[in-house]
């Protein structure tokens, strides 16, 4: 059985990954990228977490049913689709008014 | 070593490939790419973790939908998506260089912890599967569930929205103004006309009966 902290481990690794990849690249496509990355680090500490919780803490509850992280990591997918879907269509609106996907040029709002 | 944890190693290791390549690759369809292949781990990990309905959504949602979306709007743009060599001031390069240096102090220590420990035992056998994690979203995450069609659609009416711009108000160039000025002139009722269309044969079978 491999222990939980190793679980823990990688997905701090991959979060900072992703992190350093958002304030690092000034494309946005390859920051929306790296969001991406860190919300799986999130989905993975929270689905093995899961796998822990049901045994050590909540077992009288649901009887080894307790699916509580399974079900945020879900959520955590629904809201990354429909965010991919907004932050695709602005990086394409912004492609259109300014010819480029550069994140420090898209400064409408400065001044 | 056991092979659990040759599995786990193995997922890790292209997991982190993956995110590291879509950091540093130039080419955003490199990026996406890497991203395919973190996201195929990662779904390779939640199976030891009893997590297989997870695992399929997540193969069907990020690398059928999400990463495809990024394939289409890469492909879109062509050329000029990919940006040429990032260079940011010293300050982000401090901060990125002391993010990786804690989470690898947090790496280490977590994993000096870990030895020894055991994993819990093996669950019911329906742990994770699709019926138990669709019990739960449709009992207790009841209203969180509806709340989430909700978000796709607001989400999926915006994108388009903000996708679409200003084409649907566009006002007509002078060109077409042009035409949509000139009228189509009316047929001369002089005109026998040339026998090919119905209409100037229905105006000579009405000329005919007013004769």
């Amino acid at each position: 059985m491999i222990p939980l902290e190793y679980y823990v481990a990688l997905s701090a690794l991959l979060f900072v990954i992703g992190g350093v990849g958002f304030l690092v690249r000034r494309n946005a496509l390859v920051a929306l990228m790296s969001i991406e990355v860190m919300l799986n680090a999130a989905n993975l500490a929270l689905v093995a977490f899961n796998r822990w919780r049901f045994e050590h803490v909540d077992a009288r509850a649901y009887a080894g049913q307790d699916h509580t992280g399974q079900v945020f990591a879900f959520f955590v997918i629904a809201a990354e689709a429909a965010e991919v879907a907004v932050g695709l269509a602005i990086v394409l609106s912004l492609y259109r008014l300014r010819r480029t996907v550069r994140t420090d040029e898209a400064d409408l709002l400065k001044n | 070593m056991s092979t659990s944890l040759i599995y786990f190693w193995a997922c890790a290791a292209t997991a982190v490939l993956g995110g590291l390549s879509v950091v540093v690759a130039k080419n955003p369809i490199r990026g996406a790419m890497g991203l395919l292949m973190l996201i195929v781990s990662v779904a390779g990990l939640f199976l030891p973790l009893h997590a297989q309905f997870l695992a399929a959504i997540q193969l069907i949602v990020y690398a059928g939908a999400i990463v495809v979306l990024f394939l289409f709007v890469i492909m879109l743009l062509g050329p000029s998506a990919s940006t040429p060599v990032d260079r940011r001031g010293t300050f982000v390069r401090a901060a990125s260089g002391g993010l990786f240096a804690l989470a690898g102090g947090a790496f280490w220590v977590i994993l000096a912890r870990a030895v020894g420990t055991g994993g819990p035992a093996a669950p019911d056998p329906s742990f994770g599967g699709i019926d138990a994690v669709g019990s739960v979203l449709f009992t207790d995450a009841l209203v969180p569930f509806e709340l989430s069609s909700g978000l796709l659609m607001v989400a999926v009416v915006g994108a388009v929205a903000v996708a679409r711009g200003r084409q649907g108000k566009r006002s007509m160039s002078e060109s077409e103004l042009e035409v949509a000025r000139t009228s189509v002139p009316l047929p001369d009722p002089a005109d026998k006309g040339t026998g090919v269309f119905s209409h100037e044969i229905d105006d000579r079978d009405a000329g005919g009966h007013a004769r």
